[in-house]
C-alpha cells in the first residue's frame, strides 16, 4: 500500500514499545457490538495508481468538456482562461500541503499571500476591507445578510428579484432557522431592472437590501438611489457580484454606496469544476464594520525583531474562541482558491483586467448583435457587461437547451432551469461570453439556435 | 524528512555560540536561501501585464449602460517570470506536510497523495459547468453517486448530503436537519447539549442554528460525563453533538449508551466526525446510533488542506434524518441515468429542509476523495485506521515519562495523544515548547485545544509517516519537553531560525492593519 510507511517489523517493534499484543488491543474501547471482523464487505480492496486513473478517466470521459465545444454558460459560473502559471503555483507543496496559518512563524508565504488578496478584493470592489474568502458566493452573500442584522439589529432583508435564485434560496434556508425575515421576489422580464420597485420595498424595519450586480439578467444599472434610500432607512445595502471581471469594466459597488460586497471569485484562477471548490468574497466599505464580519481576517504587524510580518488577527469573533457568541460558525475558508484568484489577478494586474474586461464585453456585444439576426429572438437587455438575456418568442429554453446539447453546442442557462414552473420565465434564456469564446462559437450557436426553435414546437 | 542536528548545535548554546547571529549583515536582508520577499503592491505596476491580451480600444462602442469605470481600480501586475518568483519565494516561508512532520492534532495533516490532484484536473471534471444540461454531466452525477455510495459504505448509514461545503457548513447542514425533522413534529425544542471538551464550531454552529448550548462536563477518564447527560436529557433537548473519537483522542466507549438515551429521550444525535480517520474501515459509526455525521474528506480522506481550505463536508444520515436533507441530490433513474433533485421535483424533494450553498457541492474534492478511496480500497482504509492509532500510541508511550499525559491511564488513545503543560517550569508552557520544536524543523501540534486540558497539546502523528519519522520527532520532542522542564530560559524566545520570529498579535488586533495602504 503505496501510501503506508510502516513495516510489519516496525509495527511490531512499536506495538512491544506500547505494550500491547496486537492493534487490535488498541481498540478495546469500541464496544463489543460495533467491531468488525474484517475489511467493510461491499467494496473493492485497494488498487494501483493505474487501476484508479482508468475507473477516475472513464468516468470523466461520460461528460462532455466545456472547452471542446461552443459553451455559452454563466448563470454564477464563468469560464474564464486560466494562466498556465497558475495551476503551477497552487501545486507547489508548501502552499497546497499547509494548514490554517496557525504558527505565523512558519506560515508567512500564506499570511502575506492573504494579505495582498485581501487588499485586491477590497480595490476591485471599493471597499476598505476584504476577509480572507468564505466557501462561495451564495453562503458569502447569506454571511452578508447575517451581517447586516447583527449591525442594524434588525432581522428583515429585502432580495432584489434579480439575485440569482440560487443565492435567494440559500438565504431563505437559512433565515428560516435563523428567524429572519426574507422578503423576495421573481424577476420581472423587463430590459432594465425595476429600482423604484425595490426601493419601495426598504421599510424600517429593513436590515439590508440585496441586489445582484451585473443582475442574474446580465443587466446592470447605476445601485446610487438604492443605497441611499437604503441609509435613510437605516438600512444597509448588500450587493452580490457573480462576475468579478465586470469589475474591470464597470464601476465599483463601493463607489456607488454599498455597505457589504459579496461576490464569487470563481472566474479568476479557480475554473468551472462542477460548481466547486469556488471562491466567496466578502468586503466592506467601512471599517467601523470590521469586527462584525465572519471569517478569517489576516492583517500586518511586526516580529520580535521589529520586521514586518502577518498573522491571522481579529480571532475572538470567531468559534474557536468565542464558541457559541461566534459571529459565524464559519472555521475553513477557500484558502488555495484564494491563492488561484489572486495568481491570476497579479499576472492580470489593473492593465489586464481592464483589458480581460474590454475582450469579455466585445465579444458579447458582437453575439448579442449575431444572437439578435435569429428569427424569433430579441435581446431583452439595454445594458450588460459579458452576459445577457435571450427571449425565444414563445420557445420553451430549457428544451432548447437540451437540444442545443444534442447538437454539440453548450448553448446558455435557461431560466426555466433556474425557475422551475415559473411560466412567465420559461422562454428566455441567459448567454454568457468570455474571451473564450471564438465568433466561429457565436456563428455556430446562431445557427443552431435558429434551426432549433424551427423545429421546437 | 527531518536529519538529526549534526552541525554541532546545542540547546544550551547562545545564538552567537551556535553562529547564527554572529554571521555578516546582508543589505538584502536575505540569508542564504532564507529570503525575504517585498508585498506585491511594493511591486507590482499599474501598467504591467503577464497576461497577453487584445489592447483596449477607448473609441469601441459599449452598452455598459452608463456606467464604466473612470477611476483606477488600484491594481498592480507582474509578468509571468515575476509572478512565479514573487509566489516562489512566498511559498518558501510556509510548512507544509511536503517539506515534513506536522502532527497538528484534530486536522489530520496525512500525505495528499498526487494521483488525486491529477485525477481532479481530468478536462471531464475540472471543465464542466454545474448547470450544463445533465445528459451531458453524466460522469460527474456517477462520482458524486459513488462517493456517497462509499461514505454510507464506511459509515453503516443509510443516506448523504454531498453538499456542505466543509466540515462546518456539514455540522450545520446535520443541525438544520435535526431542527426541521422535529419542527415537522411540531415538537420545537431549545437545548443541544454539547461536550466541554468540542471544537468551537460545534457550539457557534448550534447557536446559529437558533439553539440555546449546553455544556455537558467531562469525566476524569476524558469522556463524555454519562451520568450528566443523561440527567439533562427531557423534553427541550433537540440533541446531542459529540465527537467521537473525542478531542482527547479517546473513543467514547459509551457512544450507544448515550445515543440509545437521547432517542429515547426524543433527541438526535450528532457525531463530529472530524476524526472518523482513527476509525474508517474499523467501525461504522451507524452502528453506534449516530443520525447525523460530517465527513471532513480533507482531513480522512487526504485532500488537501491547502493554507485554510477549500474543504469538503459531506453528512450521512440516519433513515430518521434522511428525508430532510439538502436540496440538490442525485438519484438513479429506472434505465440507469442520473440526476438531480432540486427544488421543482416537488415530490422527490419530500420535505427537505431546502439548499445551502448554489451548485451540488466540492467537486473538485470528491474527485480527490474517490481516487483516494479506491487507491487503499476497503482493506487499505482499515490498515489506515490501524497505522494512525499505532502511531499515536507509539508517541504517547515514548512521551509519558517526561511529560504530563492527563488521559495516559484512561487506556489506548485512538489517533492522537494529548498531554498538558502542568510540570513545566519558571514560566514556561506549551507555546514555548511549540516555538521550539519550529527551530528543530517541525510544525508544531495542535496547542491549548481541547480546553479540557491546561496547556493542551494535542499530537496526530497521522498513519502516512514511517517510524523512522516518528523516532526523530520523538527525539526532538523529548530535547524541548525536557528544557520547558528544566525552565531553559531561551526557550521563551524560540523561535530563532524561521522567516520570522514572534509575532505582534496583541498589537495587530489593537490597530488592525488588514490590506495595504499605499
Amino acid at each position: 500500500m503505496r501510501y503506508l510507511p510502516l513495516t510489519d517489523t516496525d509495527r511490531q517493534a512499536m506495538l512491544a514499545k506500547i505494550g500491547a499484543a496486537s492493534v487490535d488491543d488498541l481498540f478495546v474501547d469500541v464496544p463489543e457490538v460495533a467491531r468488525l471482523d474484517g475489511p467493510i464487505r461491499g467494496l473493492p480492496m485497494h488498487a494501483s495508481e493505474m487501476a484508479v486513473e482508468r475507473h477516475m478517466k472513464a468516468l470523466a470521459a461520460k461528460n462532455l468538456v466545456a472547452g471542446e465545444v461552443p459553451f455559452f454558460l454563466g448563470a454564477g459560473a464563468y469560464r474564464h482562461h486560466v494562466p498556465a502559471s497558475v495551476d503551477t503555483i497552487i501545486q507547489r507543496g508548501e502552499f497546497l500541503t499547509a494548514y490554517t496559518p496557525y504558527q505565523p512563524e512558519i506560515a508567512q508565504g500564506t499570511l502575506q499571500m492573504l494579505f495582498e488578496f485581501q487588499t485586491q478584493v477590497a480595490r476591485l470592489y471599493g471597499c476598505a476591507v476584504a476577509n480572507a474568502s468564505l466557501y462561495d458566493g451564495s453562503t458569502a452573500c447569506w454571511e452578508a445578510v447575517a451581517m447586516a442584522t447583527r449591525v442594524t439589529k434588525r432581522k428583515r432583508a429585502v432580495l432584489s428579484g434579480a439575485l440569482h435564485p440560487h443565492y435567494a434560496q440559500v438565504v431563505k434556508t437559512m433565515a428560516h432557522f435563523t428567524g429572519d425575515e426574507i422578503a423576495d421576489a421573481l424577476p420581472a422580464i423587463t430590459a432594465e431592472p425595476d429600482l423604484d420597485g425595490l426601493i419601495a420595498r426598504i421599510d424600517e424595519e429593513t436590515a439590508c437590501v440585496v441586489v445582484q450586480y451585473p443582475d442574474i439578467l446580465g443587466r446592470i444599472s447605476d445601485l446610487t438611489p438604492v443605497a441611499e434610500a437604503a441609509h435613510a432607512k437605516g438600512a444597509l445595502l448588500v450587493v452580490v457580484n457573480t462576475e468579478p471581471v465586470a469589475l474591470g469594466a464597470i464601476m465599483s459597488p463601493g463607489e456607488m454606496g454599498a455597505d457589504i460586497v459579496v461576490g464569487e471569485g470563481q472566474s479568476l484562477g479557480v475554473g468551472l469544476q462542477f460548481g466547486g471548490p469556488y471562491l466567496g468574497l466578502f468586503a466592506v466599505r467601512d471599517p467601523k464594520h470590521v469586527r462584525q464580519m465572519p471569517g478569517r481576517l489576516c492583517g500586518e504587524t511586526t516580529d520580535a525583531e521589529g520586521k514586518r510580518g502577518f498573522v491571522l488577527t481579529l480571532s475572538t469573533r470567531e468559534q474557536h474562541i468565542r464558541r457559541e457568541k461566534a459571529t459565524s460558525n464559519i472555521c475553513t475558508n477557500s484558502g488555495l482558491c484564494a491563492l488561484a484568484f489572486s495568481v491570476h489577478m497579479t499576472l492580470l494586474g489593473e492593465r489586464g483586467l481592464r483589458e480581460l474586461a474590454a475582450e469579455n464585453h466585445r465579444l458579447a456585444c458582437l453575439a448579442a448583435d449575431r444572437l439578435a439576426k435569429v428569427p424569433g429572438v430579441e435581446v431583452l437587455n439595454t445594458a450588460f457587461f459579458n452576459e445577457f438575456t435571450l427571449m425565444l418568442g414563445g420557445k420553451p429554453a430549457r428544451e432548447i437547451i437540451r437540444d442545443l446539447a444534442d447538437r454539440g453546442v453548450l448553448g446558455g442557462v435557461s431560466l426555466g432551469r433556474l425557475y422551475p414552473g415559473v411560466e412567465a420565465l420559461e422562454h428566455a434564456l441567459l448567454v454568457a461570453v468570455t474571451e473564450t469564446t471564438t465568433e466561429d462559437d457565436i456563428e455556430r450557436l446562431a445557427q443552431e439556435l435558429e434551426a432549433s426553435i424551427k423545429e421546437t414546437v | 524528512m527531518n536529519a538529526p542536528n549534526k552541525s554541532g548545535w546545542k540547546p544550551e548554546m547562545s545564538l552567537a555560540e551556535s553562529g547564527f547571529l554572529g554571521g555578516p549583515v546582508t543589505t538584502t536582508g536575505n540569508r542564504g536561501l532564507m529570503l525575504e520577499e517585498p508585498l506585491l503592491f511594493e511591486i507590482g505596476r499599474a501598467d504591467v501585464t503577464g497576461v497577453d491580451l487584445p489592447d483596449v480600444d477607448p473609441a469601441a462602442p459599449t452598452r455598459l449602460g452608463g456606467l464604466a469605470r473612470s477611476e483606477a481600480i488600484g491594481l498592480v501586475g507582474l509578468t509571468e517570470p515575476e509572478t512565479v518568483r514573487h509566489y516562489t519565494r512566498l511559498s518558501r516561508q510556509n510548512y507544509g506536510i511536503d517539506l515534513g512532520f506536522f502532527p497538528l492534532g484534530s486536522c489530520t495533516m496525512k500525505h495528499n497523495p498526487r494521483l488525486n490532484e491529477k485525477m481532479a484536473r481530468l478536462p471531464g471534471f475540472a471543465d464542466i459547468h454545474p448547470l450544463a444540461p445533465q445528459s451531458s454531466v453524466q460522469g460527474a452525477l456517477e462520482v458524486v453517486h459513488q462517493l456517497g455510495h462509499w461514505l454510507c459504505k464506511l459509515t453503516g448509514m443509510p443516506a448523504v448530503a454531498m453538499s456542505p461545503k466543509a466540515g462546518a457548513h456539514g455540522e450545520l447542514c446535520g443541525i438544520l436537519a435535526i431542527r426541521a425533522a422535529h419542527e415537522a413534529r411540531g415538537d420545537a425544542r431549545e437545548v443541544v447539549l454539547v461536550p466541554e471538551s468540542a471544537h468551537g464550531t460545534n457550539p457557534a454552529t448550534a447557536a446559529f442554528a437558533g439553539y440555546r448550548v449546553e455544556d455537558i462536563p467531562a469525566t476524569p477518564e476524558g469522556r463524555v460525563d454519562v451520568a450528566a447527560l443523561k440527567a439533562r436529557l427531557g423534553p427541550d433537548v433537540a440533541g446531542v453533538m459529540i465527537t467521537n473519537p473525542n478531542t482527547c483522542g479517546l473513543f467514547e466507549k459509551d457512544f450507544r449508551e448515550i445515543a440509545d438515551a437521547v432517542h429515547a429521550a426524543g433527541g438526535y444525535v450528532y457525531c463530529d466526525g472530524a476524526n472518523f480517520n482513527a476509525i474508517v474501515g474499523k467501525v461504522r459509526p451507524g452502528d453506534l446510533g449516530v443520525d447525523a455525521m460530517h465527513i471532513n474528506l480533507h482531513k480522512t480522506f487526504s485532500t488537501p488542506h491547502g493554507g485554510g481550505g477549500p474543504g469538503s463536508g459531506p453528512v450521512v444520515l440516519s433513515e430518521a434524518l434522511a428525508p430532510y436533507a439538502p436540496l440538490p441530490f442525485i438519484r438513479k433513474d429506472a434505465e440507469g441515468s442520473f440526476y438531480l433533485v432540486e427544488e421543482e421535483n416537488r415530490e422527490e424533494r419530500g420535505p427537505s429542509f431546502g439548499r445551502m450553498t448554489a451548485f451540488h457541492g466540492q467537486m473538485g474534492m470528491f474527485t480527490r476523495a474517490l481516487t483516494y478511496m479506491l487507491s487503499h480500497g476497503a482493506d487499505g482504509l482499515k490498515q489506515v485506521a490501524e497505522d494512525a492509532v499505532l502511531n499515536a500510541n507509539y508517541i504517547l508511550r515514548s512521551m509519558e515519562d517526561i511529560l504530563h499525559a492527563p488521559f495516559g491511564a484512561s487506556g489506548p488513545c485512538m489517533h492522537e495523544a494529548l498531554f498538558g503543560d502542568k510540570d513545566f517550569t519558571n514560566g514556561l508552557s506549551t507555546l514555548d515548547v511549540a516555538k521550539g520544536l519550529i527551530d528543530e524543523g517541525y510544525h508544531p501540534m495542535t496547542v491549548y485545544f481541547p480546553l479540557v486540558v491546561h496547556g493542551a497539546m494535542l499530537v496526530e502523528p497521522t498513519e502516512t509517516e514511517s517510524k523512522a519519522a516518528i523516532d526523530q520527532f520523538i527525539t526532538a520532542f523529548r530535547a524541548v519537553t525536557e528544557r520547558a522542564l528544566e525552565g531553559d530560559e531561551a526557550l521563551k524566545q524560540a523561535p530563532y531560525y524561521s522567516p520570522r520570529r514572534r509575532l505582534d498579535e496583541t498589537g495587530a488586533a489593537r490597530k488592525p492593519k488588514l490590506a495595504y495602504e499605499g
